[in-house]
């Protein structure tokens, strides 16, 4: 069985967000990127999978649509323990596109298992996992947040409205993972960044498709407001704040 | 000049970030005010192969080099330094030692097990009255044919109760002073050796400290490293890369000092505003970043240069003065910055800058450093 792992590359959790003086972009200066969380737990939980099932997956391959800078994000997923990369050498402009590319790719190198993040933490898109099944025409299962393989058998659970649903899903599959999916991310050790060193990204060129969205501008939200604390029992100053100085009543 | 960090050793940066950040950092006050051995962070720093990380893979090791060591150490030092000194006694000092000048066998035998990480290495110089003076070695090492016969105390031992091999430091040839010291592989459970009380220490409580006894211990004679004589500069040369190791450390310190304090800076408001907006806290700040940088330039040149395999003892020295310098001079005004919260545990920088401390004392205090400094810039 081969399982494939959907990357994206995302600023850090920390990162204090940007955008160039005319809005038209994100501002990428000084950004440190990581494997999109969501995705980092989807390839966590392919380890633990191929660990578990006693030599049942022989490879698991993470792909990227993205350029050069991508490379140590995808470093990072080698040196957990993938073994094998697929970058697209693409710029990854929207959902539609990045979907459109990975699949071109998989129509002649086909995987049993599909593994995306719900969303990326950037542009919080939630559509390439959906996208991707479409365009295979295969199923795709959303909200996952559980996977095992027993007999040969991928059993999927996904949270429902009020409770958890089981399904026992033909592959191949794409699979839309959230939380729960797995317990956290694996920190590489020295001896799977060693052997990240000889393990070649298999650099791709795209189908150049265009994407069927644009973005127009980008803003920040708006700082948050003055917030003057009134206590419970000064009602008659809460009256006059609201009456004399914001005019709200 | 390239200040940019390679793909890989961002990569190590980032999984020593993770391992200080997401476990380590979680249990380190009470670990800290119990005096508690890290057993469990020891492990993961195991399973991720950061003992051992910078020998020779031919013996087992992760042939590492020594910038992606230093920010491992650097790292960990941000959040907890007791994970950083018991990293850099084994690595710096166990297991560069005796890479470098210990025999096939040796490395064969106490090399491979230190490199794979099962067993953990110490090194015993000091002695109740032999610090900076280490050339006044009262430890002795009678030679009696075909073994070595060790008896004295040695002092402040990092890693004493948990290491398997020691590296000793002894006394073979009184007359000759420096030149008739010898170095050598004792393994921990020889019958004769016995350990102090574990040391209740000021700072870094959570590493294990201790005093190591020996009474009529019998060494192998295939356990000296070097030949005759060679013990002192021995341990010379392993305190040259051992300086880089405290360097790293104590930049740590500093950053995971300064780090904090920026924060409760922008967060905590003083007349009307944030600190950060006082003068005189942000002109701290920029202090504590000017240090910060100028000791991160010294150590990372010092490790640049040992992987060049260019002298480095100058500056190793250099780095290892000021990097420990500044962290207590940072960590003070860490402390100052945090005013009240400073002075509880809670905040982490009066830890922080109790750790500070040692850095100025252990494997050559800052006074030594400037003999070793002095002594090469006026040689020259």
């Amino acid at each position: 069985m081969k399982i494939l792992v959907c990357i994206s590359n995302v600023p850090d959790t920390t990162t204090k967000i940007k955008f160039t003086s005319d809005g038209s972009q994100f501002d990428a200066t000084g950004v440190q990127w990581i494997i999109n969380p969501w995705d980092e737990l989807a390839l966590t939980r392919a380890m633990e999978l191929k660990e578990t099932t006693g030599g049942l997956i022989d490879n698991i391959t993470v792909i990227n649509v993205g350029t050069k800078d991508t490379e140590i994000t995808i470093r990072k997923a080698l040196s957990v323990g993938a073994d094998h990369a697929v970058r697209i050498d693409a710029v990854p402009t929207d959902a539609y596109a990045v979907a459109y590319e990975i699949a071109k790719y998989l129509e002649s190198h086909p995987f049993d298992l599909i593994l995306t993040g719900i969303e990326s933490s950037d542009y919080n898109g939630n559509a390439v996992g959906g996208m991707l099944a479409e365009m295979l025409n295969i199923p795709s299962v959303s909200s996952v947040s559980s996977i095992e393989i027993v007999d040969g058998q991928v059993l999927i659970t996904r949270e429902i409205d009020g409770g958890k649903q089981l399904l026992n899903v033909p592959t191949p599959l794409v699979a839309v993972v959230q939380k729960g999916i797995a317990k956290e991310p694996r920190i590489p050790s020295m001896r799977g960044i060693m052997a990240a060193r000889t393990k070649v990204i298999e650099v791709v060129s795209p189908a150049n498709v265009q994407p069927l969205t644009d973005y127009i501008h980008f803003d920040l939200p708006q700082p948050k407001g003055k917030c003057k604390m009134i206590p419970a029992d000064q009602i008659d100053e809460l009256i006059h704040v609201l009456h004399q100085e914001i005019k709200a009543i | 000049m390239n200040f940019e960090l390679t793909e890989e050793q961002k990569l190590i940066q980032q999984a020593a970030r993770d391992l200080a950040e997401r476990e380590a950092l979680l249990d380190v006050i009470e670990r800290d005010e119990k005096a508690e051995y890290p057993y469990k962070h020891v492990q993961r720093m195991k399973e991720l192969g950061f003992f051992g990380m910078t020998v020779d893979p031919k013996y087992d090791g992760g042939g590492m080099d020594s910038l992606s060591y230093v920010l491992v150490l650097e790292e960990l030092a941000k959040h907890d330094s007791s994970l950083a000194v018991i990293l850099s006694v084994h690595n710096s000092l166990a297991c560069w030692g005796v890479e470098n000048f210990g025999n096939e066998y040796q490395k064969e035998k106490y090399l491979k097990p230190m490199a794979r990480g099962e067993v953990i290495g110490a090194f015993l110089l000091s002695e109740p009255e032999a610090g900076s003076d280490a050339t006044h070695q009262k430890t002795l090492a009678e030679d009696m044919g075909d073994y070595y016969l060790i008896n004295g105390v040695k002092n402040w031992i990092t890693s004493a109760s948990t290491a398997g091999y020691y590296i000793v430091i002894a006394q073979t040839k009184p007359e000759l002073r420096h030149k008739g010291i010898n170095a050598f592989i004792v393994e921990k459970d020889t019958p004769g050796i016995t350990l102090g009380p574990h040391e209740n220490k000021m700072g870094m409580r959570s590493s294990d400290t201790h005093s190591v006894m020996f009474t009529n211990v019998k060494v192998p004679k295939e356990n000296r490293i070097g030949e005759d004589g060679f013990g002192f500069k021995f341990a010379m040369k392993c305190l040259e890369v051992g300086r880089i190791g405290i360097a790293a450390q104590a930049l740590g310190i500093a950053e995971g000092a300064y780090m904090r304090s920026l924060k409760y800076a922008k967060e905590r408001k003083a007349f009307g505003t944030e600190i950060a907006n006082h003068q005189a806290i942000a002109f701290k700040l920029a202090d504590m970043a000017v240090k910060i940088e100028t000791a991160k330039l010294l150590v990372y040149k010092a490790a640049t240069l040992k992987d060049m395999h260019q002298p480095f003892g100058l500056i190793s020295a250099m780095a290892k003065r000021y990097c420990a310098d500044i962290a207590m001079e940072v960590t003070t005004e860490a402390v100052q910055i945090h005013g009240g919260y400073g002075y509880v545990k809670e905040y982490h920088v009066e830890r922080l800058f109790r750790e500070a401390k040692l850095t100025q004392i252990y494997e050559g205090t800052s006074e030594i450093q400037r003999i070793v400094i002095s002594r090469a810039i006026l040689s020259e």
